[in-house]
């Protein structure tokens, strides 16, 4: 198989206009990996899957990333064909908040439906073109994205028999504010 | 009575030749190692010439007048696969529309990965796919030793190929099991199943202390040795096995109602399995050559001889018959690893088990589990928990053309062809 | 109450001396026929509790029936989600009286080792009574068995008539519990509080 660096002047000379760069792996023995923009990555994807020496038929993970500045996509992509891989593309969205969509590349690889939704539903990242975009693991009525560093979970531990660090200030903190307002509500 | 409904073409043909010898210059019918698996079938358009849309499933027109049946199967249904929900349009019997609903299993594992150490997360992993505990350690171990660059021991590559495959082989039989009891066969094939599923789960209790929930792999080799006596119980079991094998194939291979429902139902194109993500018996099933032993190498597979066998009609009765020559191939590693493993260490003196930060950077390492390619990504940012965790489930994925296969049959049959997916729903919602 | 010393001279002359609460409790305890309902790892067990090695149905639990209606006692066997939670409420009140429930493994006790679930309920005894738990991870097809006999005893223990006597002879008891609804964030109500009162411990 290509090195990195030849895959991506591959992909400059095949698709016209695509703004690809490699995003090393901090650790230097492990693959790198190749940053996509995101406007052109179904022309990027279409060309890894179907050019004569990458024939990367097979997407095998999906994967969401929360950084502190944006979302990301990593897909990892095999080839079955000529059993050769991995190569990694990722993508990022532009911020957190409010400009969160990527294209999806699930018309290219089928393989993404179901992560792609995951991601939906516990990053937040909106995939445009998805045939059916809707939550995967938690129900439909639910609003938040839980995988997000800045998500907090829903405080049940109520009755936590050896609390210790964060769940003992919230038990001191629900007991004095149980003990304060009305005295009845400490023996329910 | 064996007569009345004689056996299909494809009953005779699946053991004898279509067992594929993988390797170089190996003679086999269809060369699918080397060309593209589509171009071999004359008349099938190569996949840069598909028309847009040729992976989404069909759309179905319903035959009859009125309004669509609509079913939701499950969560609760003695299909033994778990809490799964399946929310059926048919139109009569005929399935115009399928949509897998998830997530009744949705533990977190993930996010709880994030706030524990590397080797915090071990036990858990044991929870996904909680028939195979121990090959999803392996992928663990694996990934985590990809990302610090940590070397494991020969003796500790040996026991993980043992206990892998061991694995597999309960694995596969339990599989087998649940997919008769869903034909109707309430419960006497599984039990033939479970014997030799308790005779293994004994080993692995006196080896790693558990029936199920095993945690004995590390990052750098395993955590206890074997002892010799381990050895030679594991032998003895093993020296069974081919006769469970035998007998399960024999009472279930030419039983009429098996054939009569498996035969046709539930076909999957390699095309669609390779565009869909689909691994492990499903796709092999569907006659593609990708068996991630062969493929990657990992651990010392490389040192043994065994087949990978290949699919011929794709349907359900083809993935049942791969499972069972798949636990005959098992066998067969089993006995040349019990064979081959010589004493030495099972733990490298410098490995990083606990309390290690690894140096920045991501790895992907993945297995041939019992389902399909079960992988582990992780990213670090050199603190002592991983930054991101993720699994690769391999149920999951193989459930993504659930639909495809299930449109136009009947809503019997998508119980067989939901069980010949295999899946369990710890990997699917992990 | 008969002496039981003259129970056993009259057995040795083919006279049996019993009284109508232990039989209905005998007939009761020895055929009670659990719900197939396995939700994780904890159902592989009980599958295994019921195969040939430790046979479940010798005790009685002679078919898994997946019916609620027809069946005695619901085995909680894994992690009850919050998206899986009103399904099990409305299983348990779907159920016909006498009911049971068996939570298998330390998942259905108190949410286990995924207690920091934001998804995973903590404990299966907020929304609906539990008679026994068994602690585990999983628990062995032995500890099955020995919380199955322990279910046994307790009903041979109840008593028909007073106080004390079980749900389904009481018309004022409750035997439906509310099921609660998916909201936005978290279930809605996160507990029963008639079934589950919150322990106050001091910190």
């Amino acid at each position: 198989m290509k090195t990195i660096e030849e895959i991506k002047a591959a992909i400059e000379a095949a698709v016209p206009g695509a703004v690809v760069e490699i995003a090393p792996n901090p650790n230097p023995a492990l693959p790198h990996s190749l940053r996509i923009a995101p406007e052109c990555a179904l022309a990027v994807a279409k060309f890894l899957r179907d050019d004569e020496e990458l024939r990367l038929d097979y997407l095998s993970n999906v994967t969401g990333v929360d950084w502190p500045e944006s979302l990301e996509a990593v897909y990892h992509l095999y080839s079955v064909e000529k059993k050769h891989g991995p190569v990694v593309i990722r993508m990022h969205t532009v911020n957190r908040r409010t400009q969160v969509e990527l294209p999806s590349l699930t018309p290219i690889w089928r393989s993404a439906e179901f992560q792609e939704r995951e991601i939906f539903d516990l990053y937040g990242i909106v995939f445009t073109g998805h045939p059916d975009l809707r939550r995967l693991l938690m129900w439909e009525g639910f609003k938040d994205h839980p995988m997000r560093r800045d998500y907090v979970a829903p405080d049940d531990f109520e009755y936590e028999p050896t609390a210790h660090d964060e769940v003992l200030k919230r038990a001191q903190a629900r007991q004095a504010a149980m003990a304060g307002p009305a005295g009845s509500e400490a023996g329910q | 009575m064996m007569g009345l409904i004689s056996p299909k073409p494809s009953e005779l043909k699946v053991e004898d030749s279509q067992v594929r010898e993988s390797g170089p210059g190996a003679p086999s019918r269809m060369s699918v190692e080397d060309s593209q698996v589509s171009e071999s079938r004359p008349g099938a358009p190569s996949l840069a010439e598909r028309p847009e849309g040729w992976n989404r499933p069909p759309v179905m027109e319903p035959d009859g007048e009125g309004e669509l049946l609509e079913v939701a199967m499950g969560p609760h249904h003695p299909s033994t696969h778990g809490v799964f929900r399946m929310d059926v349009a048919l139109d009569g019997e005929r399935v115009i529309r399928l949509k897998p609903v998830f997530g009744y299993l949705h533990r977190n594992h993930e996010k709880l990965a994030e706030g524990m150490s590397y080797l915090g997360s071990m036990p858990y992993t044991d929870r996904l796919d909680y028939i195979c505990s121990l090959t999803n350690n392996w992928a663990y171990a694996l990934a985590v030793e990809k990302l610090t660059g940590q070397e494991v021991p020969e003796r500790a590559e040996y026991l993980r190929v043992i206990l892998g495959e061991l694995t597999r082989v309960q694995n596969h039989a339990s599989s087998i099991g649940f997919l008769t009891q869903e034909m109707g066969a309430t419960g006497t094939p599984l039990m033939y199943a479970f014997k030799a599923r308790e005779k293994i789960l004994d080993l692995f209790e006196g080896l790693t202390g558990s029936r199920m929930m095993c945690n004995y792999m590390r990052f750098g080799g395993c955590r206890v040795d074997a002892s010799a006596a381990w050895l030679d119980a594991a032998r003895k079991v093993v020296a069974g096995l081919p006769g469970f094998a035998d007998e399960f194939e024999r009472l279930l291979r030419t039983n009429e109602i098996l054939m009569a429902r498996t035969q046709g139902v539930g076909i999957l194109r390699p095309e669609l399995a390779v565009n869909a993500g689909v691994t492990g018996p499903m796709l092999r099933a569907s006659g593609v050559n990708y068996d991630i032993r062969k493929v990657d190498g990992y651990g010392v597979y490389n040192r043994f001889k065994f087949r990978v066998p290949l699919g011929d009609h794709w349907d359900v009765y083809d993935r049942y018959m791969i499972r069972m020559l798949e636990m005959r191939e098992s066998i067969k590693i089993l006995e040349q690893a019990l064979k081959e493993i010589q004493p030495g260490p099972v733990m490298s003196p410098t490995a990083r088990i606990r309390g290690f930060r690894p140096k920045p950077g991501e790895a992907y390492g993945r297995i041939e589990a019992p389902k399909g390619e079960l992988g582990f990504y992780l990213i670090s940012n050199g603190g002592p928990n991983p930054y991101r965790y993720r699994v690769r489930p391999p149920s999951l994925i193989n459930l993504t053309i659930l639909e495809d296969m299930c449109l136009g049959q009947n809503v019997a049959d998508v119980v067989l062809i939901f069980g010949s997916v295999d899946i369990v729903l710890g990997e699917v919602d992990r | 109450m008969v002496d039981e010393g003259l129970k056993i001279e009259l057995g040795k002359q083919g006279v049996f001396v019993t009284t109508i609460e232990e039989l209905y409790n005998w007939g009761r305890r020895s055929s009670i026929w659990p719900m197939q309902f396995g939700l994780a790892c904890c159902a592989i067990e009980m599958i295994a509790t019921t195969m040939a090695r430790y046979d479940l149905a010798r005790f009685g639990a002679e078919v898994f029936r997946p019916s609620p209606r027809q069946a005695d006692l619901m085995i909680i066997s894994g992690t009850v989600t919050k998206k899986m939670a009103p399904q099990v409420v409305r299983l348990y009140n779907q159920m016909a009286e006498p009911k049971y429930v068996i939570a298998m493994g330390a998942c259905a006790i108190s949410g286990g080792p995924f207690k920091q679930g934001y998804n995973v309920l903590k404990g299966i005894d907020r929304y609906i009574p539990v008679d026994v738990h068994i602690p585990g991870c999983p628990p062995r097809p032995e500890a099955l068995i020995q919380a199955f006999m322990t279910l046994q005893k307790k009903i041979d223990g109840q008593h028909l008539t007073g106080d004390g006597r079980p749900r389904f002879l009481d018309a004022e008891a409750q035997g439906e519990f509310p099921v609660p609804v998916e909201g936005e964030h978290d279930l809605e109500p996160a507990s029963n509080k008639g079934v589950w009162p919150v322990p106050v411990v001091i910190r």
